[in-house]
Formats: structure tokens, C-alpha cells, sequence
């Protein structure tokens, strides 16, 4: 069992949970993810590590509440235990060497760019974070980009906070000030890094993706993560999660993740409903 | 006076139209006049031609003798003698090919049937044994398995017997590898399995769930935490597909994502939390017995029509007889001699069919089967909205790269000496489908055996 150490809600449909796994944190990564089940009977979900503390032997995770796992995973407090949490999965990112970075952050994905940003910070790159969320009650981690970027923008959809737009509209006024960046690291939904590959594309700038297939073991056993990376058959889990964001098919990607989504809507309204009865 | 009827006695079963439907176990096993009926047809023979037929070298006619004189109890105790996981093996071993093969009675009609038997004790054993065994006086080493299934859990049942401290580290949250995630419920129900590990537990045998060895722990660690050999029974468990235009479509499954989703996560409750999509016609690509429990997976969630697509005839298909008879019995249907050479796909990228092309056998290949060749201009189209790939999966590679040393082939199998398991690193060890690619759950059996025995002996070397 995993006990839950800490939980907070970062805004009404986010999560930051702090999790006893010494094991885990003494391996963890930025870019790595982990895959828990809630209870006995529960399924396995993919959640990208957040944070880790190799001395108190603690990993985050932030997770946003969008079907019946993570709304049951939302009803445990701090003192309860996940039944299973395995990790640390997938390759690291690959941070060494970049001088100059531009992170992207875009809603519940800004959680996994923080310590990627973070880490980068701390090796001593320049860092441009740019997150962006639909509005300004969803904002999250913003002191935490703050204290390891050296610049750093807000951006809504609604304009009730920051700059009103998306973030490749931020991003692209820097590439056309003239900016240029080793790398372009980008996390969000699959439609915000298709289209800020797009644009680096335009500006060859190298892009690096982190991708969140449907997945059930994480370790390259089921082949339900696979996608199309370079024309290649690429699964995310062992061969990923980060990727070159102008080598993958986007648009398949787009389609696979909806494989399940009217069981999902039935499944996530069927958990409310449980506990709203409750 | 041995029985000498020329048949075996039946193995009461439910019924093809019913059993279609359900997910509860197909064969329903002997009852004890049956078990003694049976056991009657053996003759005994002085040299034991089944026993050089057995991967774990069970002394079958010695327990078999026991279950003609009613005494199941010590049949069970020479059954476990050899075998760590009894009940599976009388379960899902391919007796026709192994024991079965060499039994005297076969060259004149049916040999005796000594999975059936073998089944029945360890049932009779679960159903009636009170006591749980002695756990052996420790021995002061400790050992380590990585991976739970077949292989691992037969090493880490031999070492715990003999007093070492076993941990097996499992990567999945349950341990049994394919016994759990592979072969469904109603060939191999899911508390036979736990059953027999819990045997292992009783024994002493400690199973760490949720450890991905290579990823939170290396084989390095393991030995500095202490563990003075290790066993890797680690499978092959990386599904391969065809790399033919199409197989990223929704509703194209590796065998592997469709049998976890189905058996170990419970996919087929319809309230359970992890979905499979609802399929209606489907292809399954492939001759295996992982092929043959896909399409009778498929056809018990509620498929209205499941073809087993094989690109050779009938006579090479590699499944177990029965497992083939029980799927032709339940209505899957058998297109031979037809390859996939594309998955067709709507606007929304959803499986509408699969093309094929019929193949014809030309001369043998290097496995000695004759090489299938595809019959110019028959490609046609199959309705199908599924297809699940059932065509083989190879060793994962998360221990060969993060293990300095461990030699493998270029296939990603490791190298391990057949006669011991031992690897090109000291005091590693290594048997099952992570040495063989994708095999029988008893050769896996059989590996850990091997491997458990030559461990045993390095430990003790090392005093």
C-alpha cells in the first residue's frame, strides 16, 4: 500500500497528491511516469510524475479529474493508501546539454512540465515558460514556473488572466522577436502540440512532446500506447512518453485516445452518481 | 486387472452453445469413480515411456498407481514432488504432444489420460487437504526471482523447499504472469491460480507485487540488497504485429492488450472499470493458443462471428488439439491458408475489414513446415470491426539494458546454458519464455526447475 501523504486541490478539477514510494523517488525522473490503481478492483492509469524527494522518499503526482478513476481517486484523503502505484516508467527527458529552452505548458500538462523546467533551471538553462489554461480560476503551479523560469507567461483562452490566447500565439511572438531555443519542450493536450509543432516546424526549431496514450501495463506488454513516430510503430511507454513532436502523426494519435470515450462518459457518470448518493 | 478400454473416460464439460457465452470453465473435470475408472487404463510399464514425455519429470505411473488405490492424498504428494503448480499443469499442459505421446496405451487407441488425472488430484488436493505444508527450516541464503509466472514461480516453489529465503519480484499488481494476464478464466479459472501461489506463500515464498526490476530496482541492487542469485523468468511478453498498413486503427489489438483487458483486468463484467471495445465480427490472426483464447474470448463477450485467420493448414496449426476442437465446437470459424495483408479503416480510423490473400503451401522452410506462399491476385476482403494480432511476442528488453553483461541473441532472448540456466553473469540464472521466446507454460515450469537446482548448487558452492 502507498499511503497519501499530502492532497491538495490546485483549482476545482486539480489534484496534487504526495505519495510515500521511497523506491520510486530514489529513481524517478523528470518525464517518467508511474501507473496506479485506486483499489482492488480498479484500473490502471498512466499519471506523469510531477515531483519527487529522494530523502523523504516522496513522489506527486497531479492528476485532473476527467473520468470515474481519477474522480475515485479524488475522493481519497490525506492518511488513505492506493492499492498499487509502480514506477518509475518510460525514458527520462532527455535535458542534458540544452542551454536555451522554451517549456510549454498547456492545462493539467503544465504539472508535468514544471520539473522538466525545473530541472533544466537547475543545470543552469534558460528557461521561457510559456502555460496556458482556459481561465484564470484553472491556473495552476504559477510560482513554481516563476521561481525556475526566466521568463514567463500566462496565457487564457477568455483573457481573465495573463495575455488572452494560446500559447502558440505567445510562443510564436518570441520566435518572430527573434528568440531561438535549443529545444522546444511541449505538454498539453494532444490538438495544443500538434499545433505548436506546427510552428516550430515553421521555424526549425526541434520539438520534443510528451505523449499520454491509453495504456494498461507501461511496460511494453499490451501495445495499446503504440503510435506513429518517423512512419515507425513507436509504444510509448518503453520507447517514450517524450518524443520528437515533428516526427509524430498527431491526427492518429487524436483518434486512438477516443477509442473508449462514450465508456468512459457512462463510466465517469456512473461514479458521480455514486457518490453523490453516498 | 488393468481397464482396458481402448477410450478415455470422457471429461465432463459444459455445453458448446452454453459455455459460448459464459466465462466459467469449459471442463468440468473427473469425479473420484471416473479418476479411478481412468487410472485403472494404466499398465504400470517398468521403463515409465511418459515420464521422458514430462518437462518436470513427474513420476506418473507412481501417482497415477496411487489414485487406482483411491489414496489421492499421496498422489498429490508425488505430484509436488516435481511439479510446483499441479492443478495449471493438468490444466494447460499439451499432454497429446508430451506424457501423453509416449503412453504404450496410445499405440492401440487413446493413451491414459494423464492431464485429466493429474487435474483431479491437484482439485482433490485444493478441495480437501487441511493442512498447509511444513515450512522448511531456512538455510541462511537468500534468492531472488524476477517475475512471477510459470518459470519464476516453479524456481522460487524448488529453492523455498529446500530452505532458502525466496522474494520473486512481479512487475505487474498480481502475481502469475501469462496464468493471470493470458489464459482466461474458463481454461484456467483465476482462483486455481492464486491457490496454487498460495501454496508457494505457505511455503515461505514472498512476492513482491509492482516491482518493474530494471526500472526501480537493477539486478545490481538486487545482489547488493543482500540476494546471493537470481532467477530471471522474466517472459516474452512484447507483442509483435504484422507492420502491415492499418494496424494502428481502433479496434486492432495485440492478443496481449486483448487477453490483459479480458483476464486480468475483468474486462468481461460489464460493470468493471477498464473497457474492451464491443466487438462484433472479428479476426484473429494467428495459430497459437494464444489465438485460440482470444477468439474464444471474443466470442464470449458477445461477438456475433469470430474467424481464426492462419496463413498454413490445419495440420501446422501449432494450438493444443483440444483447445482447437473446444473453439471449432463453440463456432469460431477457421479461415486456413489466408494471410492479412491490410486492416481497412473509416474516416474516424475504427476497423471496417481486413484484407487477405488466400496462400498455398510450397516447399518446407527452416522450421520444416511447409513455407506458406500467397496465391497471386485472391486478395478479399473480410467484414470484420476487430482484429487482434495473435502472432507472437518476443522477450522484453528492460532487463538485457540495464543489466551489464547479460549476453542475449540478437532476437533479445537471453543466453542461458540449457542444462542449468546459467547466464554470462555470475550468479544470474534465466529460463522460460525469456530465453526460449514465446513457448509452453510447462517448458517455463521446467526451466525454473532446471535453473532452481543449479542455483541451489551455486550457493551452496559459494559457502
Amino acid at each position: 500500500m502507498y499511503t497519501i501523504l499530502q492532497k491538495e486541490a490546485l483549482n476545482p478539477t486539480v489534484t496534487r497528491m504526495v505519495i510515500d514510494a521511497p523506491l520510486i523517488a530514489r529513481k524517478a525522473e523528470p518525464g517518467q511516469f508511474v501507473i496506479l490503481r485506486v483499489d482492488e478492483a480498479g484500473e490502471r492509469i498512466p499519471l506523469t510524475v510531477a515531483d519527487f524527494d529522494r530523502e523523504k522518499g516522496t513522489v506527486t503526482i497531479i492528476f485532473q479529474i476527467v473520468g470515474a478513476t481519477t474522480y475515485k481517486l479524488n475522493q481519497l484523503s490525506a492518511g488513505d493508501s492506493l492499492h498499487d502505484f509502480v514506477g518509475p516508467l518510460g525514458v527520462a527527458s532527455h535535458v542534458e546539454g540544452l542551454k536555451k529552452v522554451a517549456v510549454i505548458g498547456g492545462g493539467v500538462g503544465s504539472a508535468i512540465a514544471y520539473p522538466i523546467a525545473k530541472k533544466l533551471h537547475d543545470l543552469g538553462a534558460t528557461v521561457h515558460s510559456i502555460v496556458g489554461f482556459r481561465s484564470k480560476d484553472l491556473v495552476i503551479l504559477e510560482e513554481e514556473f516563476r521561481a525556475c523560469s526566466d521568463l514567463f507567461t500566462v496565457m487564457t483562452d477568455d483573457g481573465s488572466y495573463g495575455e488572452k490566447g494560446l500559447v502558440t500565439n505567445a510562443l510564436e511572438q518570441l520566435l518572430q522577436k527573434g528568440e531561438t531555443y535549443d529545444e522546444v519542450i511541449a505538454i498539453g493536450p494532444l490538438v495544443m502540440m500538434k499545433f505548436v509543432c506546427k510552428l516550430t516546424r515553421e521555424y526549425g526549431v526541434k520539438t520534443v512532446v510528451s505523449m499520454n496514450p491509453i495504456m494498461i501495463d507501461g511496460t511494453g506488454m499490451c501495445g495499446g500506447c503504440r503510435l506513429t513516430v518517423g512512419g515507425k510503430v513507436k509504444f510509448a511507454c518503453v520507447d517514450g512518453p517524450d518524443f520528437d513532436g515533428h516526427e509524430v502523426d498527431f491526427d492518429e494519435a487524436i483518434e486512438r485516445s477516443t477509442m473508449y470515450r462514450d465508456f468512459e462518459r457512462h463510466q465517469y457518470e456512473a461514479a458521480c452518481n455514486l457518490f453523490k448518493g453516498v | 486387472m488393468p481397464n482396458m478400454s481402448l477410450k478415455k473416460n470422457p471429461m465432463p464439460s459444459q455445453e458448446p452453445a452454453v459455455r459460448a457465452h459464459n466465462f466459467e470453465e469449459v471442463a468440468l473435470g473427473y469425479t473420484r469413480e471416473q479418476a479411478m475408472d481412468e487410472a485403472a487404463r494404466c499398465l504400470n510399464c517398468k521403463h515409465k515411456p511418459c515420464v521422458s514425455g514430462c518437462p518436470v519429470a513427474i513420476d506418473i505411473p507412481a501417482f497415477i498407481g496411487k489414485v487406482k488405490e483411491g489414496d489421492f492424498e499421496a498422489a498429490y504428494e508425488i505430484l509436488t514432488r516435481s511439479s510446483s503448480l499441479p492443478a495449471v499443469c493438468g490444466r494447460v499442459c499439451p499432454q497429446e504432444t508430451q506424457c501423453e505421446s509416449k503412453c504404450v496405451r496410445g499405440i492401440k487407441g487413446e493413451p491414459v489420460a494423464i492431464g485429466r488425472l493429474e487435474r483431479f488430484v491437484a482439485d482433490w488436493h485444493m478441495q480437501n487437504a487441511k493442512e498447509t505444508p511444513v515450512r522448511p527450516a531456512h538455510n541462511g541464503h537468500k534468492a531472488a526471482v524476477i517475475g512471477a509466472g510459470p518459470a519464476g514461480l516453479t524456481c522460487a516453489g524448488d529453492l523455498a523447499r529446500k530452505g532458502y529465503d525466496v522474494t520473486v519480484f512481479e512487475a505487474l499488481h498480481t502475481a502469475g504472469g501469462v496464468l493471470v494476464y493470458g489464459i482466461p478464466e474458463f481454461r484456467l479459472p483465476k482462483a486455481i491460480v492464486e491457490k496454487e501461489i498460495g501454496t508457494l506463500r505457505d511455503l515461505g515464498v514472498k512476492i513482491e507485487t509492482n516491482m518493474v526490476i530494471g526500472k526501480v530496482l537493477s539486478v545490481d541492487e538486487l545482489f547488493d540488497m543482500g540476494f546471493e542469485s537470481v532467477f530471471i523468468g522474466s517472459g516474452a511478453g512484447l507483442p509483435r504485429f504484422m507492420n502491415i498498413p492499418g494496424e494502428n486503427l481502433k479496434g486492432v489489438y495485440s492478443a496481449n492488450e486483448f487477453l490483459t483487458r479480458v483476464n486480468l483486468m475483468k474486462a468481461f463484467r460489464k460493470d468493471n472499470p477498464t473497457p474492451v471495445k464491443d466487438v462484433r465480427r472479428v479476426a484473429v490472426v494467428g495459430g497459437g493458443n494464444v489465438a485460440m483464447d482470444a477468439a474464444r474470448c471474443a466470442l464470449r463477450l458477445g461477438a456475433e462471428k469470430v474467424s481464426i485467420v492462419y496463413r498454413r493448414s490445419m495440420e501446422e496449426l501449432p494450438a493444443r488439439r483440444e483447445e482447437v476442437e473446444h473453439a471449432q465446437e463453440e463456432g469460431v470459424e477457421f479461415l486456413l491458408l489466408n494471410n492479412p495483408v491490410e486492416i481497412l479503416g473509416d474516416e474516424h480510423k475504427n476497423v471496417t475489414g481486413m484484407r487477405c490473400i488466400r496462400m498455398e503451401l510450397g516447399e518446407p522452410d527452416a522450421s520444416g513446415r511447409r513455407r506458406p506462399v500467397p496465391v497471386a491476385g485472391s486478395e478479399f476482403d473480410l467484414d470484420v470491426d476487430c482484429v487482434i494480432m495473435a502472432i507472437g511476442t518476443s522477450p522484453n528488453p528492460l532487463l538485457r539494458s540495464t543489466t551489464p553483461g547479460l549476453e542475449t541473441q540478437k532476437w533479445g532472448g537471453i543466453i542461458a546454458e540449457e542444462e542449468t540456466g546459467a547466464t554470462s553473469r555470475q550468479g544470474v540464472f534465466a529460463g522460460g519464455d525469456a530465453v526460449t521466446g514465446a513457448a509452453t507454460v510447462i517448458l517455463a515450469m521446467g526451466a525454473g526447475k532446471t535453473a532452481a537446482a543449479a542455483m541451489d548448487a551455486y550457493m551452496q558452492g559459494k559457502r
